[in-house]
């Protein structure tokens, strides 16, 4: 089955996408010793999914690989955030 | 009857000799078959605890065991046949033997993986059976281990809860195995819409196992670790929240509950048109169904805690959406009873069973509503009304689906039939003693008689004496079903590849099939998988 | 006959899965975690600002670091550099244990300062408290196991790839150990913030 090795990725792009993260790691530092209120954890949750992203659709390959491989993972978000979700019908209206 | 009477398939063509080439063997049929011997196993010991059980329950008071000795008793009965029987039944079992056949495949994506899993699930069993006999004594929690009370007893909760965790782990495993196989390994022509339902359910359950099971994981790690600490973690005293346990528990033992039927349910898809000779009603709703009950199966846990003191708001949810969730399991039974309708329909032993199936299906699931609305729960809860729910649709139907296979496909992997006649004994006396037991449970239930109890007030004596008296016409049908079914294994009639005129393709490989399956040329699927043109059974 | 059957986007696709259920698997301690950070926001920044977030952003620093260095593997052995190759693993496995020798000590100076599940210092400190340090350690320490279990696989995969069984027509196997590396990192990467950074 050869349509399946990947082209390798420069090592140019994956020097960056690092750059990138360590970035991202300082701007959550930086932001967490700013006072913004509840939206503290918001903005950490929000560039932690953009690093992930970036984790997953670079280094992981994601980008290169099928579309099966996407809706997998999508399938998987959903039924996360699902769990997580549905518990708070639960906690916050106690 | 082409093949020579000495050919024994798979049984007989291994790399290896003698018992390592079981025990060290990739091939998915030999895997099956030690899954099903093992399952089989436990089943009869799961079994003779429910009878105890049921023996217990004779007379008010303690007749044959008191209170201790009970807890630990209905514990490790629950804990076998659930995660031991019901749970790897038919997938791990009857999902190892066929998925690949069904598909055209020589065996699954994963093989070694696959024997791998088997060892999880059978380290698994021997440390719940160690469990019992060492440390602190039997586990009294309950299958579902819910603290306080299982941070606190002094019984051998650990190596349970451990064992359990490899049980989880060996049916993850079964199941990445199984949803990429089906992906990768389908044989040319074999397209989405010719997979016989049977694969259908099997691919929506896998996705259960690799999805939900690891919750259960983590739950389990973590009883353990507030045993060894004492970290408090679901103790409100020190900040921790019990209901939390209940969340994270259910998370995952909600969706197990359709691990447990989905397979079932396409099986039952499986014998329906092959004895009504028609094809599948509504395919296409079929295979969508069994999606969907996987999906909104992951939508509706908290509906096991109407009563723990949880959100009035998430009990409104959780009550509407289970409402939802029986819309797909309705289907289903609307479409095999559509199937029947005027199909020529052959009362062969494997169609009895699944029309027992549908029957206790249809009683377990309408009892299932009554338990889901939140109203009549809060009465319900913890009443033997649940247990006789629940034995509905777990035994009733997973059970039943069961058993329904193994008279079904014995022949094909085998390669000899049972008696016929025995076997309609064997199931009647099943079917009239489930039902009596677990009616007569139902309706104790309503009158009031709580769970987990060794002991009744004396105005339940005289239902119990009734259900227990069922339990043993129960019991004597499946030690007629099991004998019939050994004796038809080793010394029943030989016959073809195929007994019933079925068209899915293990039908068309020699019964037994051979090592990989096919012979040197991959097969190509030109139909659908219920098109009877030209299809005729073999004379036995 | 035999079935030499060769599906590498197969193994890869089952090694995604597994990973689905790694992240499910922790998924449940952030559940609890996002649970008692409702109850007790203001406790869990209080108990946020004990945790020594020099340690915590060097191993950052470190997993990321070590996520790229595998990668880099990848993309070497693809090229056929196997030289480079091993050099790549043998950092990342360098870096898996900076990490862990860095969290040894950090665990340290807490459980030192009295601070682990169940002390009784621990209580004293209140509910919200509590809950955060049980939380703490029970995820970090379940993800120290995914490192240690990482790094090892990354170790076998190294020494298969210097005896010529990993090569660059067949490297799956070093693929898929980068893909369980890499989830490792992405855990980190919520941890990070949720238990070292809340505001304070
Ligand atoms: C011979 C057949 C069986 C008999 C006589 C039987 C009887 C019983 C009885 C009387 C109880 C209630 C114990 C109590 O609450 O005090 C019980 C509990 C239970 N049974 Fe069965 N049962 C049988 C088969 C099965 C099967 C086939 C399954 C599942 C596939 C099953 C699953 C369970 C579970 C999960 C519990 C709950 C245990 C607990 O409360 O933790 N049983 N059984
Ligand atoms: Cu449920």
């Amino acid at each position: 089955m050869s349509e399946e090795t990947h082209v390798p990725v420069p090592y140019r792009t994956f020097i960056l996408i690092w750059v990138a993260l360590l970035i991202l790691t300082g701007i959550t530092v930086a932001v967490s010793r700013v006072d913004v209120g509840a939206l503290n954890i918001w903005v950490a949750l929000g560039v932690a999914s953009i690093k992930s992203s970036l984790v997953i659709f670079f280094f992981m390959h994601l980008k290169q690989e099928s579309i099966l491989f996407k809706i997998g993972l999508l399938t998987m978000l959903v039924i996360l955030a699902i769990f997580v979700g549905m518990t708070f019908l639960d906690i916050l209206y106690r | 009857m082409s093949e020579s009477t000495t050919y024994t398939g798979f049984w007989q063509e291994s790399p290896r000799p003698g018992i390592l080439g079981w025990l060290l063997s990739t091939d998915h049929k030999r895997i099956g078959i030690m899954y099903l011997t093992c399952i089989i196993s436990l089943f009869i010991v799961g079994a003779i605890l429910g009878l105890a059980i049921r023996l217990e329950l004779i007379a008010p008071g303690e007749t044959i065991m008191g209170a201790q000795t009970y807890n630990a008793t209905f514990t490790v009965h629950g804990i076998i046949m659930i995660f031991m029987f019901l749970i790897p039944s038919i997938p791990a079992a009857f999902g190892n033997l066929l998925l690949p056949i069904q598909i055209g495949a020589r065996d699954v994506s994963f093989p070694k993986l696959n024997l791998l899993s088997w060892y999880c699930y059978i380290v698994g069993a021997i440390l719940a059976i160690i469990a019992i006999f060492s440390g602190g004594g039997a586990p009294d929690t309950g299958w579902t281990f819910y603290v306080p009370f299982s941070t606190q007893t002094t019984t051998n909760v650990n190596l349970a809860a451990f064992a359990a965790f490899m049980l989880g782990f060996s049916s993850i495993l079964t199941g990445i195995n199984f949803v990429t196989t089906i992906h990768r390994l389908r044989c040319e022509g074999m397209t989405w819409g010719r997979l016989p339902l049977f694969v259908w359910t099997l691919y929506a359950t896998a996705w259960i196992q690799v999805l939900a099971t690891p919750m259960i994981g983590i739950t389990l790690v973590l009883v353990i670790l507030e045993r060894v600490f004492g970290a408090g973690l679901f103790d409100a005293a020190r900040g921790g929240d019990p209901i939390l346990f209940q969340h994270l528990f259910w998370i995952y033992s909600h969706p197990a509950v359709y691990i447990m039927i989905l397979p079932g349910m396409g099986v039952i898809s499986e014998i329906i048109p092959t004895f009504a000779r028609k094809p599948l009603f509504g395919y296409w709703a079929m295979a969508f169904s069994s999606l969907g009950i996987a999906f909104a199966g992951s939508l509706v846990w908290a509906h096991h805690m109407y009563a723990s003191g949880m959100s009035d708001f998430a009990v409104l949810i959780f009550s509407f959406l289970t409402f939802i969730v029986a819309i797909p399991s309705a289907i289903k039974v609307f479409n095999w009873i559509s199937t029947l309708y005027k199909g020529s329909i052959e009362m062969a032993p494997p169609m009895l069973y699944a029309l027992a199936f549908i029957f206790n299906f249809a009683i377990g699931g309408l009892g299932g509503l009554a338990l889901g609305a939140a109203a009549s729960d809060i009465h319900l809860h913890d009443t033997y009304f649940v247990v006789g729910h629940f034995h509905y649709v777990m035994f009733g139907g997973g059970g039943f689906a069961l058993f329904a296979a193994m008279h079904y496909w014995l022949p094909k992997f085998t390669g000899r039939m049972y008696n016929h006649k025995v076997a309609v004994i064997g199931w009647a006396l099943l079917f009239v003693g489930f039902n009596v037991t677990y009616m007569t449970m139902q309706a104790v239930g309503v009158a009031g008689m709580p769970r987990r109890y060794y002991d009744y007030l004396p105005e339940f004596t005289t239902l119990n004496q009734v259900a227990t008296a069922g339990s043993w016409v129960m019991g004597l049908g499946l030690l007629i079903m099991f004998v019939n079914l050994w004796r038809g294994m080793c010394s029943g009639r030989r016959v073809g590849k195929n007994p019933w005129g079925a068209t899915t393709l293990e039908w068309e490989v020699p019964s037994p099939p051979p090592l990989e399956n096919f012979g040197e040329e991959d097969p190509v699927v030109t139909k659908g998988p219920y098109n009877f043109k030209g299809v005729v059974a073999d004379e036995y | 006959m035999s079935i030499e059957h060769r599906d590498d986007t197969g193994a890869r696709f089952g090694m995604w899965l597994f990973l689905y259920t790694e992240v499910i698997l922790f998924s449940g301690l952030f559940i609890l975690y996002a649970m008692a950070l409702a109850k007790y926001p203001a406790e869990f920044s209080d108990a946020s600002h004990k945790l020594n977030i020099y340690f915590g952003s060097i191993n950052t620093l470190v997993l990321l670091t070590s996520s790229l260095t595998i990668a880099l593997a990848v993309s070497a052995i693809q090229m056929g550099r196997i030289k480079q190759t091993l050099i790549l693993c043998w950092i990342t496995i360098a870096l898996a244990l900076v990490f862990l020798i860095n969290k040894y000590f950090e665990w340290s100076a807490e459980i030192s300062h009295g601070i682990y599940p169940g002390s009784e210092q621990l209580a004293e400190m209140g509910p919200g408290i509590t809950t955060f340090f049980n939380l703490y350690y029970f995820t970090a320490g379940l993800h120290g196991l995914h490192v240690f279990i990482g790094g090892t696989l990354i170790g076998v995969v190294a020494v298969m790839t210097a005896k010529g069984k990993v090569t660059s027509d067949r490297y799956t196997l070093l693929e898929n150990s980068a893909l369980y590396w890499h989830l490792v990192d992405l855990v980190w990467i919520f941890l990070f913030p949720l238990y070292y950074l809340l505001y304070h």
